[in-house]
């Protein structure tokens, strides 16, 4: 490990967002996922012989919305380039993509790790479109679906910023939160919305030059990609440190074993032959487009984090809790409109929404009620158990909290005269609890509280009901 | 009824609203030719009697719509698809290929009511100059049988000026309309470059290629050009423009045109006949009232060799998707992947496409780019300011579509770069995006038909018309 630590690892990320336009980037087919094979399609995306692409406009614009979103400059003339290569998931043989004009570069995204907070550059960001999916069967060998085929893609390439696997897990996780609040895509890692190619190379601490690299590509997951820098950089010291030297290659990184294969070496690599698409012609956008496109996005995370900390006085980890999702993150905006009580709001969400939700976040509870239940509270006029009661009911029925409180009673009992006698009766028949309590069982006054907040129906003020319980074990009162 | 076949579109269209005769009997005609001609032309590769007679019977029971070009027979390239009707290139590649959709120029004649009579033979891939590059069969010129009609729309040209359909739909990526018309002593259009969709076009050089008619005459080319021109949202290179009528001012005349004569276009390489019979017309044109001007243009030089760059960079990556996965020739037996797409492409493509993707992947190669590929783009852009200043100071250019009148059969085969010299005067329009009319203005070596190419700047097809009309009409006026 000495060794190890004579050296620093320099990454570079290549992610991969697949966006959520309705329609495919170059035909009108839906971009849906989860489809029967084939049925996406049309002689567009399958690459029939005479077809040919017309840009969609929401694909631009989505992109123009991540560029602004991590401080980019947007172009006012771009272009769409060819990648020509052979394979079989891509009908057309090349690849739409941005060669030397990107929508989007020189941008940046703040991180922040234990040790400190820094910028990772964002070199460019270009539209592409997706290839289709080999399926391998044992009966029919390998069949071809091309219902990915066409589906737009923005690839978000960074700056060799990256120095270590934490730093490329808060980027991930920052530009995950940051595309997510600017509506562009789902990013959802199962569904293959957001994958990473991770670029690594080593050099001893203090030098300035770069290593030789490799590549690692299409990692799904931000465990994966920490894996894989783990892996790598050990992989690259130890063969440095045996004499060896590090071949720029193409790596697979093998989630099974957590290790990294080569793949091809850059003599094989492909010259992807790259000129510009004569079919689509170049894509120019003006002041005014893009301040339009600007206008559109929301408030970004960091921004959202700010207010959350500073005006709703929440904690920073409630607020990433909250801020994880763009949809809760509104919603509890929503519900601290109509509620001094910010905190207990935020708990309602963390513990008991979260607890309902799956993937995306769902409530069927009105801003407006999910308010008066924290203000119910909050204001101390039902007790927690009361409010988990109500919070399944109301997620049941549509019901005001405050009404069903007063209609049926629920109000929490602060009323010490009758929690006293409640004590009393209590008291009388628990001689044995209370032997137990005295000889150290701490379970005991427990078995007391809850026996006593039964016989008030579970109203009682457990504050109040577990004081004069003290009071009178102690023989005070 | 053989007669019928001699008459022009613009004949067919008055004709057929008299009843003089009605549109399957009409078809008919046109098949009868085809069955006693087609054996020696070889202008087909498909034919289609069962769907043309049923869309002429529609005409002729009044369900098709009355446009002009309704129950009249044409033929279309074989490049562009044709729903369910086989669509080659002239390929061994699509030698079975049946499109599921029909390119948009199709689709235009179709709901125009035209009968359909089947596929043109072609150079594969519209790759030749003289349609012997179709893997399936030899195109003659139906003036001299032993000669070539052309390329690469050779089958088009050939069957109009056979008489075997009153009109054709080619594809001009470097002269291909405008070559074999001249060379079978017809009229052909290469409109301005967006005017007709490319949609539905398989493409050889997708930033070149362009539709067009070819007819007997230029009023019927202007009437079919009606039709086939205008916006198509699915070419992003389509543009959004409408297009008057091109035969409103056709009978204007040329009185005070003037007419532009670039002596790069007369230099060396071109053969005597032709030289006079060019410069013949430019004198009628003279006489007819149009100014002469002399003009350069320094740039055409390096047109050829920056088309040909261009030409084939683009064709290597069009023609990569033929990789025998999905569709088209699969070789019999492979290894794995790799030999799959290399024998089928080798076994599938003839020797002049192989050529051009090789010189197109070559140019397109890293380390080569730059040196070939973004120099021919200078050379694009020098051309077009070559022929922004030229139409300073003349309404259109007058010019060889071809250095010589029809070879002979085989006569050039095996020598490329002769071949290729001969497309020198039809690429710096391509290259250009701008339109031009070739049409006969007379005849050269061995009683061969000459053709002279009007070239104007883009959008300017009703002036080439109007030109090109009375050029055509002038021993018919007083």
């Amino acid at each position: 490990m000495k060794l190890i630590n004579d050296y620093e690892m320099v990454i570079g990320l290549e992610v991969h967002v697949e966006l959520k336009t309705e329609t495919k980037i170059f035909c009108s087919c839906s971009t849906s996922y989860g489809a029967e094979p084939n049925t996406h399609t049309c002689p567009v995306c399958m690459g029939l012989p005479g077809v040919l692409p017309v840009l969609n406009g929401k694909v631009v614009e989505y992109a123009v919305k991540a560029g602004l979103a991590t401080n980019c400059r947007i172009a006012h003339y771009s272009k769409e380039d060819r990648k020509n290569y052979f394979y079989p998931d891509l009908p057309k043989a090349y690849q739409i993509s941005q060669y030397d004009l990107p929508l989007c570069s020189n941008g940046y995204v703040t991180i922040e790790t234990p040790e400190c907070s820094k910028n990772i550059g964002i070199t460019r960001i270009h539209i592409e479109e997706d290839a289709g999916k080999l399926v391998h069967d044992n009966t029919h060998g390998t069949m071809i679906d091309c219902n990915r085929c066409g589906v737009p893609l923005i690839e978000i390439v960074s700056e060799p910023d990256i120095r270590s696997p934490e730093e490329a897990y808060a980027y991930l996780e920052k530009l995950r939160a940051i595309i997510l609040y600017t509506g562009i895509s789902d990013c959802k890692n199962n569904e293959g919305s957001f994958r990473c190619d991770v670029n690594l190379s080593i050099r001893k601490k203090g030098e300035t030059e770069f290593g030789t690299r490799t590549e690692m590509k299409n990692i799904n997951s931000f465990r994966y990609v920490v894996q894989a820098i783990e892996y790598e950089y050990k992989r690259q010291v130890e063969l440095i440190e045996s004499g060896g030297k590090v071949v720029q290659e193409t790596r697979r990184f093998d989630q099974e074993s957590g290790k990294t294969f080569a793949m091809r070496s850059k003599e094989n690599a492909n010259d992807y032959r790259y000129f510009p698409d004569p079919d689509l012609p170049p894509i120019e956008l003006t002041d005014e487009d893009i301040e339009e496109i600007k206008n559109q996005i929301g408030e970004l995370p960091d921004t959202k984090k700010k207010k959350f900390m500073e005006s709703f006085g929440l904690s920073a980890y409630d607020s990433d809790t909250l801020l994880y999702n763009p949809d809760m993150a509104r919603y509890f905006e929503k519900v601290v409109q109509y509620t001094p009580y910010y905190k207990i709001a935020a708990n309602i969400f963390i513990t008991d929404i979260m607890r309902m939700n799956k993937d995306e976040f769902f409530c069927p509870i009105t801003a407006e009620n999910l308010a008066k239940l924290a203000t119910l509270f909050g204001e101390q006029v039902i007790n927690s158990s009361t409010l988990k009661k109500l919070f399944k009911r109301m997620w049941q029925e549509d019901i005001d909290p405050l009404e069903t409180v007063e209609k049926e009673g629920l109000a929490q009992i602060n009323d010490r005269t009758v929690l006293s006698e409640v004590v009393d009766e209590v008291l009388k028949k628990s001689e044995k609890l209370v032997k137990d309590y005295k000889d150290g069982k701490e379970k005991a006054f427990e078995a007391i509280i809850g026996t006593a907040m039964g016989k008030t129906g579970g109203k009682a003020n457990p504050v109040i009901l577990t004081e004069i319980l003290n009071n009178k074990i102690k023989g005070e009162e | 009824m053989s007669e019928l076949i001699n008459k022009t579109i613009y004949e067919h269209i008055e004709a057929l609203r008299k009843k003089e005769y009605s549109s399957v009997e009409l078809t008919k005609a046109y098949f009868d030719r085809i069955n006693t001609e087609d054996k020696t032309i070889g202008a087909f590769i498909t034919i289609t009697p069962e769907k043309a007679l049923e869309s002429a019977r529609a005409f002729d029971e009044g369900k098709l719509p009355d446009t002009p070009l309704a129950g009249i027979p044409c033929g279309i390239k074989d490049n562009m698809c044709t729903k369910d009707i086989k669509t080659t290139c002239a390929s061994k590649m699509l030698g079975n290929y049946v499109p599921p959709y029909s390119a948009h120029a199709v689709e235009k004649l179709e709901q125009a009511g035209a009968v359909i009579l089947g596929k043109m033979n072609m150079d594969e891939f519209a790759m030749g100059s003289t349609t012997e590059n179709s893997a399936f069969k030899v195109c003659r010129n139906p003036v001299d049988t032993d000669r070539v009609p052309g390329g690469s729309s050779g089958g088009s040209a050939a069957a109009v000026a056979a008489k075997e359909a009153a009109y054709t739909l080619g594809s001009d990526t470097g002269g291909s309309i405008r070559q074999p018309a001249s060379f079978c002593g017809v009229v052909g259009m290469k409109p301005t470059y967006g005017m007709v969709s490319r949609y539905g076009l398989i493409a050889f050089a997708s930033s070149l290629d362009q539709i067009g008619p070819i007819t007997n005459t230029v009023m019927d080319n202007a009437i079919v050009l009606n039709v086939i021109a205008g916006h198509d949202k699915r070419d992003a290179t389509s543009i959004d423009r409408t297009y008057g009528d091109f035969t409103a001012d056709i009978k204007k005349g040329v009185k005070g045109m003037k007419i532009g004569i670039p002596e790069q276009f007369l230099g060396k390489g071109i053969s005597p006949d032709v030289k006079k019979a060019v410069l013949d017309a430019a004198e009628e044109y003279r006489m007819m009232g149009a100014e002469k001007v002399s003009i350069s243009m320094p740039s055409i030089d390096y047109a050829l060799s920056a088309y040909y760059v261009i030409s084939s960079a683009e064709a290597s990556s069009n023609l990569a998707r033929f990789d025998g996965i999905r569709y088209g020739y699969r070789c019999a037996e492979y290894s794995d992947i790799e030999d799959l797409y290399r024998k089928s492409r080798s076994e599938g493509f003839g020797t002049e496409v192989k050529k051009r993707i090789m010189l197109g992947t070559f140019a397109l190669s890293s380390g080569y780019y730059d040196a070939y590929y973004k120099k021919a783009l200078q050379v694009r852009n020098l051309v077009r300011k070559d022929f922004n200043e030229a139409f300073g100071k003349c309404d259109l250019i007058i010019s060889p579509v071809a250095p010589t009148v029809a070879y002979k059969i085989g006569e050039k085969v095996g020598d490329s770069l002769q071949m290729y010299m001969g497309d020198a005067y039809s690429v710096p329009v391509n290259i250009a995006g701008i339109p031009a009319l070739s049409l006969p203005c007379g005849t050269g070596e061995g009683g061969m038909p000459v053709g002279m190419q009007l070239i104007g700047p883009a959008f300017s097809e009703s002036l080439l018309y109007r030109a090109g009309y009375a050029f055509e009409n002038k021993g018919k006026r007083g």
